[in-house]
């Protein structure tokens, strides 16, 4: 017998197409796991890979296909969420698929100023071309990959550390808390960008110093949600239960706890990256992030607003600036969506 | 309500002491004191300065001393109320500081006019009834300016509104003074952003107050429906977004700095960014009090305000 987690009443009609969800999840997670990876290795690592690099994203086409159709078949109940499901699965797609797809190189230079549907130099130019020639559709399709890379990673790490503490404050309580959230206190009550700037200054500019940034920056924020879910949810029987049974304070908030205050996670997690893509276009534009000549949509928005700032030439700036927007409303749809659901339930 | 000030004010000033500490110690490595020299005298300046010279400049600028003297000295002057000079502009902090938290304060004031009165209206509209027609079209703008970055918003408002019509102009120096048309672009690119955020808090809540028991009795009784939203809804649904307006102030204060940048209006987020990127530590110790002050005192007012308008937590707090 277990009580690790609570009976799920089955009575409610609406509860059952949640329950396929959770029975999905080591696959989800799995799959997950695997575009990630392969991700963060070619985008990160490309000499580590060696021979393997041009092949490391081929695994990884059929995963974000699969996730997209398994998101779309449980996500039935909400047009939103499936929108949401479907921009945001667009790009990584694209990320991961890049390498593969019909594309001339990013960063050769062909025609400069070429508008778009234009034939030049004998290239056909659907998106046109920027100021060095480069093909607009080749650096938008490519863009994403490292705001996906970097957006995904921090957001990642800026929960493990949030959730721990958080889980931490608000379960251990005590000194624990006053001396967490005094610290949580301190980093929000910085501007977030100051905080952004200064962290990026110090550590210098790099996709890990990003990672650290944000960590820093939205952290404090996710602990504060993790503390007061841990609060209200400690008071609850099966934790009573738990703790009866001489389960270890560690067990409790990772095994009890964490499961059951999920639902309000994933939606601000959602949300997060989101926030982390904007920040991480941002940072690129001021010059703090990700360093040329590589694609990357908050470089392409810079670059373009720096030496082609014309009205002839907006779409150069357009088109990076829809890319990287229909990202950030994938992720805002899909909390939205989400949080329907869990508000129908 | 004294207590709830007193403790604050009192957060407030140990979480100023702990982020200037921090600062300074941040300020005090190696790397920044020759960030600091490159940015003052060049890259090459500063590669063909000998040790001994370079030394010499820093004696000279009283960067070499203890941090924790340096600190001391600090906190003392700003009791007095010295800010100290700023190394970049060769000027008082506080005459700096002043200047251009003026101008932010222009560009903020008139921000809070525009802002409040159109997402509070927008946001009730869309939240009396939930999943109708103008709720709907309500609901997918405002999720489509909150997800386009300020970057994005500002580089496409400068293309159409200034170069392609050539209604405004397109950078926001005010070199020849005040004036109200340089200030329409950075006021947009902030407004579209915020407004679909707070329009979208304001008719979440607006939505769960006419799904509440006491507006379906009303509803029932016979009230006419502008009786019921005006009377009935209308004070309970504006409590958690006029508490969120407050907090709109510190999130102001962060997104002013990209808005600034960008638009190179000098006022106190463009002080920031370029007192980080200088390491010029004066300006940027007093814009971090500013901010500090300014977050406790948004989530302070947040809080009151609460208090005051929720009958249910009053005399509690």
């Amino acid at each position: 017998m277990t009580l690790s987690s609570p009976p799920v009443p089955a009575t409610h009609p609406e509860r059952a197409s949640w329950r396929p969800t959770i029975a999905r999840l080591p696959v989800v997670v799995a799959l997950l796991a695997l575009v990630w990876c392969s991700l963060v290795a070619y985008v990160v690592f490309p000499d580590a890979l060696g021979p393997a690099h041009a092949a490391a994203l081929i695994p990884s086409i059929p995963a974000v296909l699969v996730l997209y159709g398994l998101g779309i078949v449980s996500w039935r109940e909400s047009a939103i969420a499936r929108i949401g499901l479907t921009l945001v699965m667009f790009w990584i797609l694209m990320a991961v698929a890049a390498p593969y797809l019909p594309l001339v190189d990013p960063n050769r230079p062909i025609a400069p100023f070429a508008p778009p549907f234009t034939a030049k130099a004998g290239h056909f130019f659907w998106l046109g071309a920027d100021m060095r020639g480069r093909d607009m559709l080749s650096r938008t399709l490519w863009g994403g990959q490292r705001v996906i890379v970097w957006g995904i990673t921090a957001t990642a790490c800026a929960y493990v550390v949030g959730v721990a503490f958080g889980l931490m404050a608000g379960y251990l309580r005590g000194w624990w808390d006053e001396i967490l959230s005094f610290i949580a206190n301190i980093l929000l009550s910085f501007p977030v960008m100051v905080l952004l700037i200064l962290v990026l200054n110090f550590l210098g500019q790099s996709g890990f110093s990003i990672i650290l940034a944000v960590t820093f920056s939205s952290a404090p924020g996710i602990m504060r949600i993790v503390r007061g879910l841990a609060l209200v949810e400690s008071t609850r029987d099966y934790i009573q239960a738990a703790q009866t049974r001489g389960e270890s304070a560690l067990w409790i908030m990772a095994v009890e706890i964490l499961p059951n205050v999920r639902g309000p996670l994933i939606v601000d997690a959602c949300l997060r990256l989101g926030y982390t893509t904007v920040a991480i276009t941002t940072l690129t534009f001021l010059g703090l992030g990700l360093q040329p000549p590589d694609p990357d949509w908050g470089l392409m928005i810079k670059e373009a607003a720096s030496s082609a700032l014309l009205w002839k030439f907006a779409y150069m700036m357009i088109v990076p600036s829809v890319a990287v927007s229909s990202l950030i409303l994938g992720f805002n749809l899909m909390a939205d969506g989400l949080r329907e659901m869990s508000l129908r339930d | 309500m004294a207590r709830l000030i007193a403790k604050r004010l009192g957060q407030m000033l140990l979480i100023m002491g702990v982020t200037s500490l921090l600062l300074f110690a941040i300020f005090d490595t190696d790397q920044f004191r020759r960030q600091i020299a490159v940015s003052e005298l060049g890259g090459f300046g500063v590669a063909t300065l000998n040790a001994a010279d370079y030394e010499g400049w820093l004696e000279k600028k009283g960067l070499n001393e203890p941090f924790l003297s340096r600190y001391v000295t600090w906190v003392g002057d700003v009791m007095q109320g010295d800010l100290g000079r700023s190394i970049e502009k060769n000027m008082a902090v506080s005459t700096l500081l002043a200047d251009r938290l003026q101008r932010t304060a222009i560009l903020a004031s008139c921000f809070f006019v525009l802002m409040v009165p159109i997402s509070l209206t927008l946001g009730v509209l869309a939240g009396m009834r939930e999943g109708g027609r103008l709720d709907r079209v309500i609901s997918i703008v405002a999720v489509v300016t909150t997800s386009i970055p300020q970057i994005a918003t500002a580089v496409l408002l400068t293309v159409f509104l200034s170069l392609g019509l050539g209604w405004v102009p397109a950078k926001s120096a005010m070199v020849g003074g005040f004036s109200f048309r340089e200030l329409v672009l950075p006021l947009l690119t902030l407004l579209i952003y915020d407004i679909g955020y707070v329009v979208r808090m304001t008719r979440a809540s607006m939505a769960e107050v006419m799904s509440a028991n006491y507006i379906r009795t009303a509803v029932l009784k016979g009230l006419a429906g502008s009786h019921v939203i005006v009377g009935h809804a209308l004070r309970n649904a504006l409590i958690v977004p006029f508490t969120l307006i407050f907090l709109q102030l510190n999130w102001l204060l962060s997104h002013v700095v990209v808005v600034e940048v960008f638009f190179q209006y000098s006022g106190f987020g463009r002080m920031l960014y370029e007192a980080a990127m200088f390491g010029d530590i004066a300006v940027l110790q007093a814009a971090t009090l500013v901010a500090v002050a300014v977050a406790a005192l948004s989530q302070l007012l947040s809080d009151i305000a609460y208090i005051l308008l929720n009958p249910r937590v009053g005399a509690a707090g």
